[in-house]
Parts: structure tokens; C-alpha cells; sequence
């Protein structure tokens, strides 16, 4: 924060929590709730864009638009007033993805609310991953699972989504099943890891692996020493 | 902000493609011993109190084991524990978790405690991939070999095998769950090339590997018999009949009262400490990167391996400032990202292992060829232009979204202009030591993940950590399982924190009475010291 008031020697007017500051320009919108002395727990968990814990709501002075943004990624602007969501009350499925045994179907059985959408686009306008939402809950209603987690691999569910779906879904949720239905049970095994797995289990490296761990230590550094 | 970015960016100059000269060994050691932090005399301090006295470690380190505990005297316990638990869990990243699905599943009752939310950790952060020797003409013992040279040879040869030997079962264990690995189009998984290693071994999800473990880690563990405490940190383990641990006092961080666990194991998977920022450097890791877990061990009288030996991961954003520390995975260097100094020459064969490439950026800033940044900061250009000249155009965006998305929100297009890096405090090398089945020195205090050490020796190589997580999360837990079936009753009238007041006055003893500074902290305080 102090090295981005020395980057850009320029101070901003932003509004936190419904009150007014000056912070300065080129800082996240975390970094101004520190400059300003506020202590974020709920709210912060990796600072680095992928956890979702830091989703918050902003309007720019002047502009009647409800936005939402990331606030450890999100840098403060001249006028903007903020608040931290910390989190959102969602809903979520309890099954085991292990035990599905017609997950397309059993999507409405733990999720029937995914039929519901309404086609707004809401959660797709709010995604601060810029996440063609709406889109994935169709295509998980349709059953194309694929598709879902195309759409949605970068998700770092931070429930920004669910809080503007007028169907009152967790569309999140929605995807996360989807994705892990997909992976459990449409992909097929890996065969180079059912090769080494196989391999493994007939023993086929405990002999050259007992060897290198009955070496004395300068022994084995030797061994390793050049790439083979 | 975009004028100061578009100012920074008129100033690159033309780049020359020409390689820099390979290294010989001599010359790596010669460049690990001038500018590697690990080695420098600098900021060192030699520890006086404890079961590693005698060691030199960071002074950080020294700050955060010789400290004093949280917990005011006189330290007295209440009538009665809060919760009492077979198995305490300590740490809601991928190695808590882990450890807590498989001693679920052997019948435990278990209590996952956690700093902030569950999955709010380095795990989530972990981008590049995990180390899994599936390719042709691979193995676990060329594994093995690449691990053990990565760590200079000061890797506990045992606990590596397990991870080699047992790494491929996990991943398949990952992928029953639902996790979704890179495939090729035949369906196998796709192998990519880490640092420092011999043979393609990284299985990634794009460069979203450690979010997508813990998006499904997290719903299963959410749904498992389990209770889980969020934002209620350890603060301070609890000692039984024999020295053995007995359970934790934890801190809840919003009725700010403190919670007593007894139970009958603990498992600390607390992860790392890159938010001490040893030596100033700028951090990879997440909001509660604290070391916590080292000085609640160590008071509790564990014993620590290679804790004076950190990963500074070379290529951490340095400018735009806002965004220091953040890493840009190690994997772009695999897929062909090319780093020059200020003269737009090459200076670093940039598959070198991290130690060296990491050296070698803080030399050119040392001796005057980094480029200077606004804040009077230095670094070098990573460029990943390169990348899409070599695979076609797209493959920047395709193989790493995450890294376009995050920069270009800072006004920075990666694929057009280089990142400018420098080497940020990414990873704890050293921890708690561990034994084949996660014990340490105390009886049924348990460590995994980050937090243990011996395995990496001093050098981690990419991908070895989640590894790591999955292979001994588990065994921490069936283990922990375990021994909380055999483990004779005791009563919490024999449970007390008495090490804590005897480790206070070993401090008064060497330290003559000098303040010594209180941990664990929890979190770093970036508030402006006048606000
Ligand atoms: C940016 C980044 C990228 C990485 N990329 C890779 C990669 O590509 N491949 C790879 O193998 N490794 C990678 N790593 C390293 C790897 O992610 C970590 O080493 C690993 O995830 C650590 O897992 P863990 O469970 O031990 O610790 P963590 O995942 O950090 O979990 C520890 C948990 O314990 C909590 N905690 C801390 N103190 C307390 C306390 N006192 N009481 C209760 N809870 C506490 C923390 O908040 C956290 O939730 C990366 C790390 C970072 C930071
Ligand atoms: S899909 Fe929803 S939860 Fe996921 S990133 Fe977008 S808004 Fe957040
Ligand atoms: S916000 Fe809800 S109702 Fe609207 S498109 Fe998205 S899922 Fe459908
Ligand atoms: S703190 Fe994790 S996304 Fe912002």
C-alpha cells in the first residue's frame, strides 16, 4: 500500500462500509481497508484471486449500476463506494459422487431448483471470472456435463452469482456437481496411470528402489547427481 | 494507473533471443552460496532455546519459535474440556482435509479446526501441478533420483520413496472424487515438464490445480461425519501423561474466547509460513501462512528439520506493486517463457531448479542490470510472448487463463508484454520432522503437509507438494485413527500446558529477562502503522 502511494503519488475518495476516505491510487480495494486501519478476517483467505472469500459490492458515484468485483484483485477508483459480502448462505447438495448412478437425472433430485432458471443472466453479468453462468446451468439441465465444466473451470465460488439469480439457485454448486459427475463417471480411466498403477502393484521398481535405499547417503547423491 | 503501466512499458528494450551460457556445477554452487537467501550470512540467528538449539535459522524464524505464547499467565485449564475428540485435526488445507477423509472413513470422530475457511490455504493457491511418474520411460525411481538431486541430498530417502512409490494411487484416488485432470486426446493423463526434473511428470487442471482440489475436497469433507470449526486457529497444543499431546487450545477468532480440545491424536497441517516475509521478501502464500504450527510444535518439544531452508520461487510479480508476491507458475518456463534483464539479454537457462534461476534474478538486480520499477523496487521481464511464437498463437491463454485474467485486471496484457519478477518467499522446505507414518517426536502429535519436513531436503521440486499432501494427508489419517483406537483413557485432570510456562522461563533463562516476541500471529498486519 505504501509502495503504491509511492508509485502513483496520488490519493483517491472511495467510501468503505458507508464511510468516506482518502487512499491511494493503484491500491486493491483490500489494501485500502488496511490503509484505513480496518482489520479483514472474513473476507481474506489467499489474496491472490482464486479462493472467492473477498467477493464485495461497489457503485461508482454518479452511476445507479450495483456492481460486484473480487476486492483482493480489484483496484479502487476515484468514487467508489464499497462493502465486503464476506459470504453468502447457499445450499448445498449432499451426495457422494462415487455412489451416482444416473447423475444427469440425479441432478434434480439434489439440485431440482437448476430447472428454474429464468434465462435473466444475472449470475452470467456478475462473474467476476467471466463465466458464461447461465449458459453452464443449461447445458447442466441438458445433461451436457462436458460443456459445464468447459464453461466453468476458472469458478472460485465465491457465490457472487447466487446473490443476484432471481431463481434464488446456487449456481455454483450447480457446476461443481456437474464437474465432478463428469470426471467420476463420464471420462474414461487413464490408461497410463492404470499401466504404472499395474506396474507398481507387480513390483516391478521395488528392487532398483531397494537398491537406492540401501546406498550410504554419499552413495546415493552420486547416483542422482546427473539427469539420466 | 494505466499511464504509470503504459510509462513502465515504453522503457523495454529489444530482446535478444541468444541463450544464456549453460552452468556448470561449480558454477551453480558459486551462485547458490553469493546470492541464495538460504546461505547468505544476512539476517540470521543462531537459536538458544528449544530442541533445535544451536541451529542457524532466518531471524524470523528465531522470532517465531523463541517467542512467547498467547496464552497470558498463570495458565490454567478449565474443569472441563470444551469438545473431546478422538482425532483433533489442525489446518483446513489439503493436507487436513486428506487426513480428515481418511480417518473418517475408518470411524474416527473427528474435529477440524481451521484458521479461516476451510480450503482458504497454499492449497487452493497451487497452480502448476502435481509430480506423478506416469509417462513412458518414466518411474518412481527416476522420481526419486530428480527429488533427491532437487534437494541436494538432504532428503529423507524413506519418506521419498513412500511418496513415489505411493503418488499414482492418490492421483487415482483424486480422480475417483471427480477431480479433473489435463487429458490428451487419447484419454491419458497429460504430462507436463516441471523444473529440475528428467521427464514430463506434472498432471495439472489448466492452471487452476490446486482450486479444483479443493472446490471437490472441500464438498466431500463438508459432507463427511465430521465437526469442523472455522476461524478458530490453533493457538497452543496441550501435553498428557508421557509428554504425549492431548489436544489444542484453540482461539475463536469472532467471540475472541478460547476453546479447549482434548483428544486422543492431533494432527498439525497448519502448511507454511511465507507470511512472516523472511528477509522482506514479497509472498506466494495465503493470508494465513504464519508458521503457527513450528512454534506450537516446537514449544511442545518436536524436533524441526531444515527450518533455515526456504523456496524462493523465481518468478514473483514485482510490479505493478499492488500485485508483489504473486506467483506466475513455474510451468510457463517449462512451456518455453524466456526471462531477460534490463539489457534484454538472457542471463539463466530458466529450467534450471528454482534455487539457481531464483539466484540468478537477484544477481542481475544486485549488480545493476534489473530493470528499476517506479516504487524503486527491481526485477527481470519474464516474457511468455515467446510461448505463442513457439506453439501458436493462443496457447498462452489456453494453457495458463488464470495468469492472463489476473494480470490483464491490473492493466498488464501477458501476452503481449513481459511480467516483470522477482523471487518471492513461496515455500517452507523444512518443518516438523516426520517419520514413514507422519509421528514426530512427541507421541501422538502428527504432522503433515507444509508444515513436516525431510522429505524435499533443502530444495522443493514443483508438483511434489500436493503430492506430498495427498500421500501423507492420508497416512497421517488412517495412522491418527489408529492410534486413537489403542491409546490407553487418561483423564484431562492429567492434560496441562505446564511446557509452555517451562519453555517461558528456558526464554528468561537465555534471553536474561529480554522481551521476546509473542506467537503464533495469526496473521500479518499490513494496517498503516498511523491509521
Ligand atoms: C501460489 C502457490 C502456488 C503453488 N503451486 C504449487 C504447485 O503447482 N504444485 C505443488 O506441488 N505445490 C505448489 N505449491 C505449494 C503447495 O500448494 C503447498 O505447499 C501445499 O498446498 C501446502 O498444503 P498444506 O495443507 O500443508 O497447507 P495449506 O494448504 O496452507 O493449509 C494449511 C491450513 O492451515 C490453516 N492454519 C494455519 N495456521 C493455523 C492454526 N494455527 N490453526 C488452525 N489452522 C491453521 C491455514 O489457514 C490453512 O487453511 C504452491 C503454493 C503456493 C502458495
Ligand atoms: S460462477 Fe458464481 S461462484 Fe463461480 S466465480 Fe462466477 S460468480 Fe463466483
Ligand atoms: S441468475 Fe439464476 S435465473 Fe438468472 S440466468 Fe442465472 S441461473 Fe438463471
Ligand atoms: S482473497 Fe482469495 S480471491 Fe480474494
Amino acid at each position: 500500500m505504501d509502495n503504491a502511494l509511492k508509485e502513483s503519488q496520488t490519493m483517491v475518495h472511495v467510501t468503505i462500509n458507508g464511510r468516506d476516505y482518502k487512499v491511494p491510487a493503484g491500491s486493491t480495494m483490500v489494501q485500502a481497508m488496511w490503509y484505513t486501519g480496518h482489520e479483514v478476517i472474513h473476507g481474506i483467505g489467499c489474496l491472490g484471486g482464486v479462493c472467492g472469500a473477498c467477493a464485495s459490492v461497489y457503485r461508482m458515484k454518479g452511476d445507479f449500476r450495483l456492481r460486484n468485483a473480487l476486492a483482493c484483485q480489484t483496484l479502487v477508483q476515484d468514487g467508489m463506494s464499497f462493502s465486503m459480502l464476506d459470504s453468502y448462505p447457499i445450499q448445498r447438495a449432499h451426495y457422494d459422487v462415487a455412489a451416482l448412478s444416473d447423475p444427469k437425472e440425479e441432478l434434480f433430485t439434489f439440485y431440482p431448483e437448476s430447472a428454474t432458471c429464468r434465462n435473466c443472466n444475472a449470475c452470467t453479468e456478475v462473474c467476476p471470472q467471466g463465466i458464461d453462468v447461465r449458459d453452464a446451468v443449461w447445458r447442466a439441465n441438458f445433461g451436457d456435463f462436458k460443456a459445464v465444466a468447459d464453461l466453468t473451470m476458472s469458478c472460485v465460488m465465491c457465490g457472487l452469482c447466487v446473490s443476484r439469480c432471481i431463481a434464488e439457485m446456487a449456481p455454483h454448486e450447480i457446476a461443481l456437481y456437474a464437474r465432478r459427475a463428469y470426471g467420476a463417471k463420464e471420462l474414461p480411466y487413464p490408461e497410463n496411470l492404470k499401466i504404472r498403477l499395474d506396474e507398481i502393484v507387480a513390483g516391478t521398481f521395488s528392487k532398483e528402489m531397494d537398491r537406492l535405499l540401501g546406498l550410504s547417503t554419499g552413495e546415493l547423491k552420486k547416483e542422482c547427481e546427473v539427469k539420466s | 494507473m494505466s499511464d504509470l503501466i503504459e510509462e513502465f512499458y515504453a522503457r523495454v528494450p529489444v530482446m535478444d533471443e541468444t541463450p544464456a551460457p549453460s552452468l556448470s556445477s561449480e558454477d551453480r554452487q558459486k551462485l547458490l552460496t553469493h546470492f541464495y537467501p538460504d546461505y547468505r550470512p544476512e539476517g540470521k540467528a543462531t537459536l538458544r532455546v528449544g530442541p533445535n538449539a544451536g541451529t542457524v535459522v532466518p531471524e524470523e524464524i528465531a522470532a517465531l519459535l523463541e517467542s512467547r505464547s498467547r496464552l497470558q499467565g498463570p495458565r490454567t485449564l478449565p474443569e472441563n474440556p470444551d469438545r473431546e475428540v478422538d482425532i483433533l485435526i489442525i489446518g483446513g488445507g489439503g493436507a487436513g482435509i486428506t487426513a480428515a477423509l481418511h480417518a473418517v472413513e475408518q470411524g474416527a470422530d473427528v474435529l477440524l479446526a481451521t484458521k479461516l475457511r476451510v480450503g482458504d490455504s497454499n492449497t487452493v493457491m497451487a497452480e502448476g501441478g502435481i509430480q506423478s511418474a506416469l509417462g513412458e520411460g518414466d518411474s518412481p525411481v527416476e522420481h526419486f533420483r530428480d527429488t533427491f538431486r532437487g534437494g541436494h541430498g538432504a532428503n529423507d530417502p524413506t519418506l521419498l520413496s513412500i511418496l513415489v512409490q505411493e503418488g499414482p494411487r492418490m492421483v487415482e484416488w483424486l480422480i475417483s472424487r471427480g477431480i479433473l485432470f489435463d487429458r490428451d486426446p487419447q484419454g491419458n493423463l497429460s504430462l507436463r515438464k516441471g523444473g529440475g526434473t528428467s521427464r514430463p511428470r506434472l498432471i495439472s487442471a489448466k492452471d487452476y490445480t490446486g482450486l479444483e482440489l479443493v472446490r471437490v475436497l472441500k464438498e466431500d469433507v463438508v459432507n463427511a461425519p465430521l465437526e469442523i470449526l472455522e476461524f478458530s486457529p490453533a493457538v497452543e497444543l496441550l501435553q498428557g501423561p508421557g509428554g504425549a499431546c492431548a489436544g489444542a487450545v484453540l482461539w475463536d477468532l469472532d467471540s475472541r474466547k478460547h476453546i479447549f480440545v482434548k483428544s486422543r491424536t492431533t494432527i498439525l497441517a497448519t502448511g507454511g509460513s511465507g507470511r512472516l516475509h523472511i528477509g522482506g521478501f514479497a509472498t506466494s502464500n495465503h493470508f494465513g501462512a504464519t508458521g503457527d504450527g513450528l512454534s506450537m510444535a516446537y514449544r511442545l518439544g518436536a524436533k524441526l528439520v531444515h527450518v533455515d531452508s526456504f523456496q524462493y520461487h523465481p518468478t514473483g510479480v514485482i510490479f505493478p506493486s499492488e500485485m508483489a508476491g504473486m506467483l506466475i507458475t513455474e510451468a510457463v518456463r517449462g512451456a518455453g517463457a524466456r526471462m531477460y534483464n534490463t539489457l534484454g539479454r538472457r542471463f539463466v537457462n530458466e529450467l534450471e531448479t528454482r534455487d539457481v534461476v531464483a539466484s540468478a534474478i537477484i544477481r542481475e538486480c544486485a549488480e545493476g542490470r534489473g530493470v528499476p520499477t517506479p516504487s524503486g523496487a527491481s526485477g527481470v521481464y519474464l516474457d511468455l510472448a515467446s510461448i505463442d511464437r513457439d506453439a501458436g498463437e493462443g496457447t498462452v491463454a489456453k494453457r495458463f487463463p488464470n495468469i492472463v485474467k489476473l494480470m490483464t485486471r491490473h492493466n498488464v496484457d501477458p501476452t503481449k508484454v513481459p511480467i516483470l519478477v522477482y523471487p518471492t518467499l513461496h515455500y517452507q522446505n523444512g518443518g516438523v520432522q516426520t517419520d514413514a507414518q507422519s509421528r514426530t517426536a512427541i507421541p501422538h502429535l502428527l504432522v503433515a503437509g507444509e508444515a513436516s519436513g525431510g522429505l524435499h531436503g533443502t530444495n522443493r521440486l514443483m508438483g511434489n507438494s500436493l503430492l506430498e499432501l495427498f500421500v501423507f494427508g492420508r497416512r497421517a489419517g488412517l495412522e491418527a485413527a489408529q492410534e486413537a483406537r489403542e491409546r490407553p483413557p487418561f483423564s484431562w485432570k492429567e492434560v496441562s500446558i505446564a511446557h509452555v510456562d517451562q519453555f517461558e522461563k528456558d526464554l528468561a533463562r537465555e534471553f536474561k529477562g529480554g522481551d521476546r516476541p509473542i506467537a503464533p500471529t495469526l496473521f500479518p498486519d499490513y494496517r498503516r502503522k498511523d491509521s
